[in-house]
């Protein structure tokens, strides 16, 4: 496969993704961050025109807007760490192939009902929001700005999917019964949002990066507590999947990548 | 979209500190807090806003259209009423 940008016969972001040292390194462990934003806001972007309501269907793609908009300040800042001027924010979002996004499992999980939809959401977004609170300390100037930039934004996505959590726990009996069955299904992807990979591993030790390890037991404890208020079930299973860190995904992103790339992929260098 | 409608309301948005609120529309919510967060969503995701407020619109009095006759036409004829017979210096804004 040849890239027309580069006129090189492979990818050249895989193979920079592929290479260590500390900007390999650094550049992979932004990609691992915006990845989550990218595909969630492609997820959520779906439903722009298909919300239960008009107010959930603009809420969701606020939330889209928000994402994407940090996305770019990651991909802006991996674009100029990898020092290479053929990549840029657009082919890093557009560009790659399957293996190559670093994404979790949960954000790529379809939008099965609104019940899904919001626990998909409000398990994200508590990780979101302890991640951003640490990263804004991180030795890295431009990763700490967009940290904080980014904390009032997933605030107020924390405050909207919690309160949905809460009306549609503590709702009618199908509302109940269907945001469980969203909890209970959903519930397996939230230990990967622990894991750590080499790139992470390596930014912790510097400081760059956040030690996810040490925000576990409050993102359960925060979770816990808003689902009990609920009354729902906190789920007890401790069988978890993985794979999406090291770009292994499920049979849905290709999908996902599929409608995503479309544009970029038809109408090569296609621009606004 | 369900055929069940949550309760109407009202959005009044201050656009800027020292303006008043403005009615700047209506949508649907199932209480004052879903209301707020809508508002926020629907109205001022353009930074229009530095206040919302938000009232069930079954709450609003409103005049009668047929009534309009009595209440407002008596008015029409009445120019000394409006402050139209001297200029307002630049400083006062907002009249």
């Amino acid at each position: 496969m040849t890239n027309k940008r580069t006129g090189q016969s492979s990818l050249p972001l895989g193979e920079m993704s592929a290479k260590g040292g500390q900007r390999g390194n650094l550049y992979n462990y932004i990609i691992g961050i915006a990845d989550n934003s990218l595909i969630l806001g492609q997820r959520l972007g779906e439903l722009c025109g298909h919300g239960p309501s008009l107010e959930t269907d603009i809420a969701s793609t606020n939330i889209s807007l928000d994402l994407f908009g940090q996305v770019r300040n990651y991909f802006q800042y991996a674009a100029q760490v990898i020092e290479d001027d053929t990549v840029t924010e657009d082919t890093i979002a557009f560009l790659r192939l399957e293996r190559q996004y670093k994404n979790v499992l949960l954000v790529e999980q379809p939008n099965t009902d609104f019940g899904y939809t919001i626990v998909r959401q409000f398990l994200f977004d508590a990780y979101h929001l302890l991640f951003l609170r640490e990263l804004e300390n991180s030795k890295d100037a431009t990763l700490a700005a967009i940290a904080k930039k980014s904390i009032k934004e997933v605030s107020y996505h924390w405050r909207f999917s919690s309160d949905w959590i809460r009306r549609l726990g503590d709702g009618t009996e199908e509302s109940h019964q269907r945001v469980q069955e969203a909890v209970s299904d959903l519930w397996m992807y939230t230990d990967e949002l622990f894991h750590q990979t080499d790139a992470d591993k390596a930014m912790i030790t510097q400081a760059i990066g956040v030690d996810t390890l040490k925000l576990k037991d409050t993102y359960y404890k925060m979770i816990s507590e808003v689902l009990e208020e609920s009354t729902l079930e906190v789920p007890e299973s401790k069988y978890w999947h993985k794979g999406g860190k090291q770009g292994i995904h499920s049979e849905h992103m290709g999908y996902i990548l599929s409608d995503m790339q479309y544009m970029q992929r038809t109408y090569p260098n296609m621009e606004w | 979209m369900s055929k069940k409608n949550w309760p109407l309301w009202e959005v009044f948005v201050r656009s800027k500190n020292g303006l008043e609120h403005r009615h700047f529309g209506s949508l649907r919510a199932a209480d004052a807090d879903m209301a707020m967060e809508n508002a926020r969503d629907v109205y001022t995701r353009r930074s229009e806003g530095v206040s919302i407020w938000v009232v069930e619109s079954n709450n609003i009095t409103a005049s009668n259209p047929e009534n309009n006759g009595e209440l407002f036409e008596p008015a029409a004829d009445k120019v000394y009423r409006h402050p139209t017979f001297y200029d307002l210096p630049d400083e006062v804004k907002h009249m």
